[in-house]
């Protein structure tokens, strides 16, 4: 059951800003801007080199909550919060890890709806939280129901 | 190109009408993205979910709407960025990205920003918080 599962946490996975991989996600938004692509223009910016889009963490590695288990299809994304001390540095390396925040039920037009609340975390080498990402992931009732959970 | 500190409450970023989504737009960001959900691409997985046809990703359509604020990555940084999804996206849908000032402090802009679709429904809605520089 999702609700045991709340205040769980993954360990701590390495990632790495990679230049190639931010071109392919700006360019996959339509936003290939200079501040995220070109290096000159990264040089010449306040940070004093690119940085990534703010839905780019998207891609990152958060490692795995152990025992939670969720269904590969039927799942709805309901919301999603990002929140930035500063924007992401091309090249730099971020420590992500998850926590499932909360979950709790409603009842809907399609049954039972089960709310998933997972919040993810980016912080720099020194431990300092870069980013947290807030998402609710909505669990209809049929897709429980066959998970049987 | 607007000078952001300089808007007021109620005035408005200039709109991005989007080319008609595309399937290749679609598998570009499951590439990207590394979401390779299949009813983002492939007709039979849509139609086996329940849905009349492949649908974007809102994790797309959220990626997008961040550009209207690229240009002023010098005036300041999103802080926060809140999306609730509303509405499925389909192929040829024509998407315009919109955002209005709600709050201007000396250290922050508060917008609302949505999306809406070739019928004017809004695909998805939230908030940006843009943090000024000194």
């Amino acid at each position: 059951m999702y609700r045991d599962m709340i205040g769980r946490k993954s360990e701590k996975v390495k990632n790495v800003v990679e230049r190639g991989h931010v071109r392919r996600f700006a360019e996959a938004i339509g936003d290939l801007h200079p501040i995220y692509v070109n290096e000159q223009t990264g040089e010449n910016s306040r940070f004093g080199r690119n940085i990534a889009p703010p839905t780019f963490p998207r891609v990152f590695d958060y490692g795995t909550v152990e025992g939670l288990n969720l269904p590969k299809k039927g799942l709805i994304h309901g919301e999603q919060n990002y929140h930035y001390e500063r924007p992401l540095l091309v090249d730099e390396e971020i420590y992500c890890y998850t926590e499932v925040e909360d979950y709790y039920e409603k009842s809907g037009s399609n049954g039972l709806m089960g709310f998933l609340v997972v919040k993810r975390y980016g912080e720099d080498a020194r431990g300092n939280v870069v980013f947290t990402e807030e998402m609710i992931t909505i669990i209809t009732e049929a897709v429980r129901k066959a998970m049987n959970v | 190109m607007k000078n952001l500190t300089r808007l007021h409450t109620g005035e408005s970023l200039d709109d991005v009408t989007l080319e008609p989504v595309i399937r290749m737009d679609l598998i570009k960001y499951s590439g990207a993205s590394a979401d390779f959900n299949p009813i983002h691409t492939i007709d039979e997985e849509a139609k086996k979910a329940g849905l009349p046809g492949i649908i974007a990703h809102g994790m797309w359509t959220m990626g997008n709407l961040a550009k209207l604020f690229t240009p002023y990555y010098e005036e300041g940084f999103i802080e926060d960025y809140q999306i609730r999804f509303s509405g499925m996206v389909f192929l040829d849908d024509v998407l315009t990205l919109k955002a209005e000032v709600e709050e201007h402090t000396d250290s922050y802009l508060d917008f609302r920003v949505w999306t809406v679709n070739q019928k004017g429904k809004v695909v998805i809605k939230g908030k940006v918080r843009f943090s000024t520089y000194d």
